[in-house]
């Protein structure tokens, strides 16, 4: 069964400390060429029937984002590009 | 009549204890409130205590605005109950669209616990008004996910509404866009704050007893307001 992904970013104009963080290391690994890193999170939904966009979008404005602070894009992938087939 | 201040637990509370006791040295009766029970048992008041309300997953107090008691908490506080939200019940009442904005990540990512100087800038509002505005005191903050973040317009509309309850002095905690430790809503009944009044009102374990006027000002409130 396909699932709903769900894509929380901070907007670009919200700081992303975990992700300056992150881009501050990568020197010490000898990587140099990274201009920035921005931290974000991956949801992935399973519903009981169909895969229903709409209601996953729904979920995503009122529950998984935070539309002050955070955007979020909603796509269906098919179940072997999810996370779990991948493991 | 002795006024009668809910002080909610969600799974991961941690400073309802202190809170209701709080309540009770500012003279009030603290009435224990559950998270799963949406009854506010006649409550005159509620306190959304510190702490990380389920695990702080997804986000700070994301989760907690759906329990069963914080619906009833936005309708009566839309009708004017006064609700304050220390740390975790800030986060909760930015969630719940009861405060404009959003606490976040601190800006320097560790977690910071201190005795802090606030400067209230507000003393209008049910939580503050035994301060006279522009007092200083000393509160403990401990956050690590306490840097308010707001959109310009939105930052503007809270100072000239004078809706900006407290300040940062000497130095900003955590990155907190304007220096603001507390904001309050347009009718004055909630009040969200980022530092610990309820960790400052004995001399025993606070560094000062300026926390307790918070607790007093809303005895206050409730006393002068309409019945």
């Amino acid at each position: 069964m396909p699932r709903v992904v769900v894509d929380v970013m901070l907007k670009p104009e919200i700081l992303d400390p975990q992700g300056q963080a992150v881009a501050n290391a990568l020197p010490r690994l000898g990587v140099g060429d990274v201009a920035s890193v921005r931290i974000g999170r991956r949801i992935e939904i399973e519903f009981t029937g169909e895969p229903d966009l709409d209601r996953a979008r729904e979920i995503a404005d009122k529950l998984l984002a935070n539309p002050v602070i955070e955007d979020f894009t909603v796509r269906l992938v098919e179940a072997d590009e999810t996370a779990d087939a991948r493991s | 009549m002795t006024a009668r201040v809910g002080v909610v637990t969600f799974p991961g509370s941690l400073d309802d204890g202190d809170a209701a006791r709080a309540v009770r040295i500012a003279g009030a009766e603290p009435v224990r409130l559950w998270h799963g029970d949406p009854e506010l048992h006649g409550v005159d008041a509620v306190v959304l205590p510190g702490g990380f309300s389920y695990g702080d997953y997804l986000r700070c107090g994301a989760i907690a605005r759906f329990a069963p008691v914080m619906e009833t908490i936005v309708d009566a506080a839309r009708g004017g109950l006064p609700v304050l939200g220390i740390c975790n019940g800030f986060q909760i009442l930015c969630e719940a669209h009861l405060l404009p904005g959003a606490l976040t990540r601190n800006q320097h990512l560790h977690f910071r616990n201190r005795d802090q100087v606030l400067r209230i800038e507000s003393a209008g509002t049910a939580w503050t008004n035994t301060f006279q505005p522009g007092q200083e005191v000393l509160i403990p903050v401990k956050n690590g996910e306490g840097c308010y973040v707001a959109d310009t317009a939105t930052l503007d509309q809270l100072e000239a509404e004078g809706r900006v309850v407290a300040r940062y002095v000497g130095g900003n905690p955590n990155g907190s866009q304007r220096d603001i430790a507390a904001i309050t809503n347009a009718a004055g009944n909630v009040v969200g704050i980022m530092p610990h009044p309820e960790h400052a009102v004995e001399a025993l374990t606070g560094p000062s007893l300026d926390g307790l006027g918070f607790f007093t000002s809303v005895l206050k409130h409730l006393v002068g307001a309409p019945a």
